[in-house]
């Protein structure tokens, strides 16, 4: 039972981080129909900008920040400069530049850096506080989840309650009438973009330091995770995107708490093909299907 | 009529490299509702897409209040106090009726003005008040209709562009629509122009009609006389 208890409270911690980054999968697919395969290498790229700023300012929280920070204009880039010029029309196009600039971020970051390893520090312990005699959650887990936490709930505020959270979301669903209702649906998709890549930079930032460090395919697999999280959830829906995350998560942590850790990745894909098996649309398809 | 809201010369536009429309020529006066007729693919429709720059014009010009409407952005034509509501009326069904009305007067700077006109449209509209969280998918068709017409009113735009707002409704609803553009009219002077295949309530209503066949205009009038002239009727509107 305690280990149960461990491994439900270790994957929803490890959930966390992959909710927050299916989450910027899905802030982009709502608003372009385009699964962004370039996040993870993106998220490579802002993690090597917070080592960095971090290794030259011996802070961590200059690094978090120059990372997220890294991540707007990154994001903001990748939508004006590149994305924007696809013709969806086919979504295969999409599909591979992203797959180009997932080549092109790993050559510039393996130039510059090299490709070995970099350990990054973590702001607080990762040993696991216990209580009641089970070792549960380290303080570092509680800061990952308070900081996911925040930033869902920061989104679903701005998305919700404010002017340009509520043109971001008419401008995903109905980008033609929103025009005429004065919207720069332009401008609201290079938010997105902008939006996403920044979520996706902070929950690499929370990820990697505990693994092996950045690297420039230190996200590959988390982006693995991540997209299945979404596909789980539908890909339409935020809250299936922050489900999806958790489920993935506590998967990964039951399967190497159980049987073997060889066995996650497998598992995983296990899961996603099961999804799509037996609900294509994801466990939280909208049931409504749009009207004109 | 030199004084115009809007004029619009010689605008020929279309899709691709066939013109939809043909040098259309058309004013509409300040405080008049004036109505669009034509048959099915007459280029109704596109001539108020052309208007907001959703369809690009190959040639002609359009001013609104004197201004050349040229090169505006659509997503600025609201700005220029135009409002468009589309065929299919354009009710964003993910969001509710109040997010939907919020999104309509979002672009302005003066929010109170925009609450207050929120306030005017929910009085106008009665249904709508009752189903304020409602998303715009649980509406019915009237419903929708009035929700789009709001929706266009709070951003209080001088010109009103419809485009076929009896489709799809029943005969009652349609009155009553007609009866409430009458009525910003004459209240407001909101200016409007309407494109409609239900002929007769159109005309009923306007004060202008312009008739358009094959993209040409081939008849512009007060509305009395062209519902009164038998021949164009059988000729280019069928009854």
């Amino acid at each position: 039972m305690d280990r149960f208890l461990f491994l439900t409270v270790d994957g929803l911690a490890r959930g966390a981080v992959f909710a927050a980054f299916a989450l910027a999968l899905v802030l982009i697919w709502r608003g372009t129909r385009i699964v962004n395969f370039a996040q993870g290498a993106m998220a490579a790229a802002t993690t090597y900008l917070g080592y960095s700023v971090t290794a030259a300012s011996d802070s961590y929280w200059l690094g978090l920040v120059a990372a997220v920070f890294g991540g707007l204009v990154l994001g903001a880039i990748v939508e004006r400069g590149l994305m924007r010029f696809v013709d969806v029309r086919s979504p295969l196009n999409a599909v591979i530049v992203a797959l180009g600039l997932v080549l092109v971020i790993h050559s510039i970051l393996g130039i510059v850096y090299g490709s070995r390893y970099r350990a990054m520090q973590v702001p607080f312990s990762r040993e696991s506080i216990e209580i009641g005699g089970t070792a549960l959650l380290s303080p570092y887990d509680l800061f990952v989840f308070g900081t996911v936490l925040l930033v869902m709930v920061g989104l679903a505020l701005v998305f919700t309650r404010t002017d340009i959270g509520l043109r971001m979301r008419a401008a995903a669903f109905a980008p033609d009438m929103s025009r005429l209702l004065g919207v720069n649906v332009g401008r609201m998709l290079t938010l997105s973009w902008a939006l996403a890549a920044a979520v996706g930079a902070l929950a690499a930032m929370l990820v990697v330091p505990t693994e092996f460090g950045a690297h420039p395919h230190s996200t590959d697999l988390v982006f693995v995770y991540a997209f299945t999280a979404a596909v789980v959830g539908g890909l339409d829906s935020p809250a299936g995107a922050v489900v999806g995350g958790l489920v993935v998560g506590l998967v990964l942590s039951y399967v190497s708490g159980y049987a073997d850790g060889d066995l996650s990745a497998v598992a995983i894909l296990v899961l996603l093909i099961g999804v799509l098996l037996l609900r294509p649309n994801g466990l939280f398809a909208s049931t409504t299907a749009r009207q004109v | 009529m030199p004084d115009a809201l809007l004029s619009v010369r010689g605008l020929t536009a279309g899709y691709g490299a066939a013109p939809v429309l043909q040098e259309v020529d058309l004013e509409v006066a300040p405080g008049s509702i004036a109505a669009v007729v034509g048959a099915n693919g007459a280029g109704k429709t596109t001539l108020l897409r052309a208007l907001c720059g959703v369809v690009g014009a190959t040639a002609g010009e359009v001013r609104m209040d004197g201004t050349d409407l040229r090169g505006v952005r659509t997503q600025d034509m609201v700005r220029h106090g135009i409002a468009h509501v589309p065929e299919g009326r354009g009710v964003i069904t993910e969001l509710t009726v109040e997010e939907n009305l919020r999104l309509g007067h979002s672009w302005r700077r003066d929010k109170a003005d925009g609450r207050k006109a929120t306030a005017e449209v929910f009085e106008l509209f009665e249904p709508l008040a009752r189903r304020r969280k409602s998303a715009g998918h649980q509406l019915s068709g009237g419903e929708r209709q009035m929700l789009a017409v709001g929706r266009a009113l709070v951003a209080r735009p001088r010109l009103l562009l419809l485009d076929e707002p009896s489709l799809g409704l029943a005969p009652k609803v349609t009155a009553q629509i007609m009866a409430l553009l009458r009525r910003l009219r004459d209240d407001t002077g909101l200016t409007v122009l309407l494109v409609e295949q239900n002929v007769r309530s159109a005309l009923s209503i306007a004060d202008t009609g312009v008739v358009l066949s094959l993209g040409r205009v081939v008849a512009a009038t007060d509305a009395a006389t062209l519902a009164a002239d038998e021949d164009l009727r059988h000729t280019y509107l069928g009854f």
